[in-house]
């Protein structure tokens, strides 16, 4: 085998596609299989670099259907095989992303998001949160990881991999372009120095022996009869997925114990809000701030529990208002009050944060 | 330093923003300090105007992007429109004096502005290539992220192979970096 | 600045100078284009599709009815309007990744169905507007930044061939042709008969055009053009690959 990409542990200063395929290497994922779209190229650029010292594979396919349903291929036969996107190359995945909801493929899949609809931008948003948690004809049974920093980045596609393989679903980690193509710094390290062992992944296809003589042949199949059938093969996986939620479902709090205003925010906007609730809090405004680490599953029971207690909800999102459908269908039946700060496509910042919760009280 | 400090750098494509704000973020990161550098990207790269946003900090740093800066340094007349923007009562703005026509863009409500002949001294007294040092110079006297002796290290961090090859290329790029700082120092 | 006596008189003026990189090929291709919309005298007639690409710097270029669609999408964005209406000439302008990989589906089936359209299609070896990966296009032993130790035609196949494969696929009545920036004259003349060709509505046109992209190629204009005229061609051959049976130049 060939060494290891990463001895022990370093502090390192690079931009968050760098980071993600350094987390990929580490993690010992086989291969890569993508299209490019900016803002999560150089996530491709820094595999294709790095990928041949370590015996890796890539396949830069046709498009992003492609690049979907080729990770599928490549997890299907046993392999830890990931994809990275963005935007509209996010789109076309949907499809192979409901093939790996319904056939179980612990596929990894990075998601940088960029401005939209369509074309829009290739800057930044959080435009592609519904989509990344619902795409396609599927019904969610996925698991998405919203990341706010380097260091969240470099963990959680550590540990998306192996999410994906315990549990079997397809597993997202959701970036963006500034995630994307800022620098910062962070500690990465080998994953064993940590105590972290990464799950052992098998083949559904391609097995040893003959089929019919040494053992029975795989027969992998998506479609179904009867309403019955399939309503029995879903039921399957909802009972599984909600079996798994809580052993996966994350999430942050910040001075939230006697907030009176809560923000609630995810991905990189925690970043402002956890600096304004700082800066309020300095001030004596009793405000706080819940963040969903994971969107799906979403952490619903604690963000009620902590959201039946203040006066005032504030929910901050850089698109029209996807993160907050969700806040709203998990404290469904309170009356705490909600205020809706969305900015599609636009960053969040700290100073506008504080503003906006002073000019309320 | 406890505050963070919030750095906008902005020119045209080719001026060399994006590198010394690499520099600068990467010689702050070398001394342990917190350093968050977002460059700006997209369609527009092809000829638009090239902002880096740069902060430093003691602590981890907040939201990547600001509203508002300490330093806004400008290199072109766009680049001047496009930045004051970032401008409140606490913002030092720098921009090239041999910018012409933008006595009227100039912001007003900035603690300080100030033009500075870095061009000019770049071509007469230098070399025209080493207009981005003495840029990064006045952006270190006027935040004092690092100290010179540590610029001066991520200077020959980044280009010591070049000034390997051409030694006089090493007290250019110095001379250039203390220009840079000179010619702000008293206007502070 | 650009010179107005030489500028074809469908382009925009308000949008000159254009945006593409200095040394760019699309320029070109879009003169030829300009050109050959001018001689054919049917501006009043076009519709023009861009790709997502650096094609899509072109979605203000000429003074024509425009509009950018996805990656890859311009093929059937532009047979969407022209079966609406058969009146428009109706021109897909992408680069070689969105023709060839991305569209592929749809040059093979706008191509095998006739469809009466224009496809004019910007081949420079890389993926432009996203910094320089690989394409379909890429040469083999090409540093790319999806191949950065060298294009290895083993593990990723040899240069597509796309108007040889169009032509294979077309029946009576396509037009498909390759030219290049190094003649624009040539290359003109190819888009001429491409649109005459939808003008008679005799079927499908294709014309692929070798062109140039210094920014990812980081070659001097010497060695740009070196490219185009000499190594390009060894892969690519210029000339004309099928035109309607019937017709005269
Ligand atoms: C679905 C989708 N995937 C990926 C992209 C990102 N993207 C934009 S342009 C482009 C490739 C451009 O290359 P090419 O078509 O060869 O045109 P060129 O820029 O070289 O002219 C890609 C991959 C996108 N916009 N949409
Ligand atoms: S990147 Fe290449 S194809 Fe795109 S405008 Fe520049 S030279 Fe032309």
């Amino acid at each position: 085998m060939a060494e290891k990409p990463i001895q022990g542990e370093k502090r390192v200063f690079m931009t968050g596609n760098e980071v993600a395929a350094w987390a990929a290497l580490a993690a010992e994922a086989d291969i890569m299989y993508g299209y490019p779209i900016t803002p999560q190229n150089e996530i491709m650029h820094y595999w294709t670099r790095l990928s041949p010292k370590f015996d890796r594979g890539f396949l830069q396919t046709e498009d992003e259907i492609s690049a979907g349903f080729t990770t599928c291929g490549g997890v299907l036969s046993g392999k830890r095989a990931f994809t990275a996107t963005a935007g509209p190359g996010n789109t076309l995945m949907q499809e192979s992303m409901t093939m790996a909801e319904m056939m179980r493929i612990p596929l990894v899949c990075v998601v940088q998001q960029r401005g939209g609809p369509s074309t829009a931008t290739v800057i930044y948003s959080q435009q592609e949160a519904t989509m990344t948690c619902y795409g396609g004809n599927g019904e969610g049974f996925r698991i998405v990881y919203s990341t706010s920093t380097h260091q969240e980045l470099y963990d959680y596609v550590i540990k998306g991999f192996n999410t994906a393989w315990t549990y079997r679903f397809p597993t997202f980690v959701l970036g963006d372009g500034y995630q994307a193509k800022m620098r910062e710094s962070l500690h990465i390290y080998d994953p064993a120095t940590k105590g972290i062992n990464m799950v052992a992944t098998e083949p559904s296809l391609g097995l040893e022996g003959t089929p019919g003589v040494d053992r029975d042949p795989q027969h992998l199949r998506n479609t179904y009869n009867t309403e019955e059938e399939l309503y029995e093969v879903v039921s399957e996986l909802v009972a599984d997925y909600e079996k798994a939620a809580p052993e996966i479902v994350e999430y942050q709090t910040f001075d939230t114990d006697d907030a009176e205003i809560v923000i609630v925010a995810h991905g990189i906007v925690t970043r402002a809000a956890q600096a304004a609730v700082k800066e309020l809090r300095e001030e004596g405004i009793k405000v706080g701030h819940f963040r969903p680490i994971t969107l799906r599953p979403f952490p619903a029971n604690e963000l009620k529990e902590i959201a039946s207690k203040a006066k005032k909800l504030i929910v901050m999102e850089s698109a029209q208002g996807q993160f907050d459908r969700m806040v709203k269908h998990a404290i469904y039946g309170l009356t705490t009050p909600i205020e809706d700060y969305f900015k599609p496509g636009m960053g969040i910042t700290s100073e506008e944060i504080v503003e906006y919760v002073k000019k309320g009280m | 330093m406890a505050k963070t400090v919030k750095i906008a750098l902005a020119g045209e494509g080719g001026q060399g923003v994006q590198s010394v704000a690499g520099i600068m973020v990467g010689a702050a990161n070398d001394k342990g300090r917190e350093a968050l550098y977002i460059p700006n990207f997209g369609v527009e790269q092809r000829g638009g105007v090239s902002v880096a946003f740069c902060q430093i900090s003691d602590d981890k740093i907040g939201s990547p992007k600001f509203k508002k800066a300490d330093l806004v340094i400008a290199l072109s007349d766009r680049a001047v429109r496009r930045t004051t923007q970032y401008v409140d009562e606490n913002t030092v703005f720098i921009y090239d004096s041999s910018i012409e026509d933008i006595e009227d863009d100039l912001p007003k409500n900035a603690k300080k502005v100030i033009g500075i002949p870095a061009l000019d001294v770049a071509k007469k007294e230098l070399h025209p290539r080493v207009f981005n040092v003495i840029i990064m110079g006045a952006a270190i006297e006027a935040t004092h992220i690092v100290e010179m002796p540590e610029a001066k290290e991520a200077l020959e961090k980044k280009l010591g192979y070049k000034f390997e090859q051409n030694p006089k290329l090493r007290p250019l790029n110095f001379t250039a970096l203390e220009k840079g700082a000179e010619l702000v120092k008293e206007l502070l | 600045m650009s010179k107005a006596p030489n500028m074809p008189k469908s382009w925009r003026e308000e949008t000159k100078p254009h945006k593409f990189c200095p040394g760019c090929g699309h320029g070109l291709v879009l003169k030829a284009l300009g050109q050959a919309i001018d001689e054919l005298g049917i501006q009043d007639r076009v519709v023009f599709g861009c790709d997502i690409g650096c094609s899509l710097l072109s979605f203000d270029f000429f003074n024509v009815d425009s509009v950018q669609t996805h990656h890859g999408r311009t093929t059937p964005v532009v047979t969407g309007v022209k079966r609406a209406r058969p009146d428009r000439i109706c021109i897909a302008y992408m680069g070689d990744g969105g023709g060839y990989a991305i569209g592929s589906q749809h040059l093979v089936n706008a191509a095998a169905r006739n469809e009466k359209i224009t496809v004019i299609l910007a081949n420079n070896c890389n993926y432009g507007m996203t910094g320089g990966q690989m394409a379909p296009t890429s040469l083999p032993g090409m540093k790319t930044e999806t191949t950065p130790y060298g294009r290895d035609p083993e593990v990723t196949g040899y240069p597509t061939q796309g108007p040889e494969m169009v032509s294979a696929i077309t029946r009576e009545g396509a037009y498909v042709a390759r030219g290049t920036v190094a003649n624009v004259r040539q290359l003109k003349n190819y888009i001429k008969k491409a649109l005459q060709n939808q003008v008679e509505g005799n079927g499908f046109s294709f014309v692929e055009a070798l062109s140039g992209c210094p920014t990812n190629w980081s070659t001097n204009a010497k060695d740009t053009w070196a490219f185009i005229e000499e190594t390009m061609p060894k892969y690519f051959k210029v000339g004309e690959l099928k035109a309607p049976a019937k017709k005269e130049e």
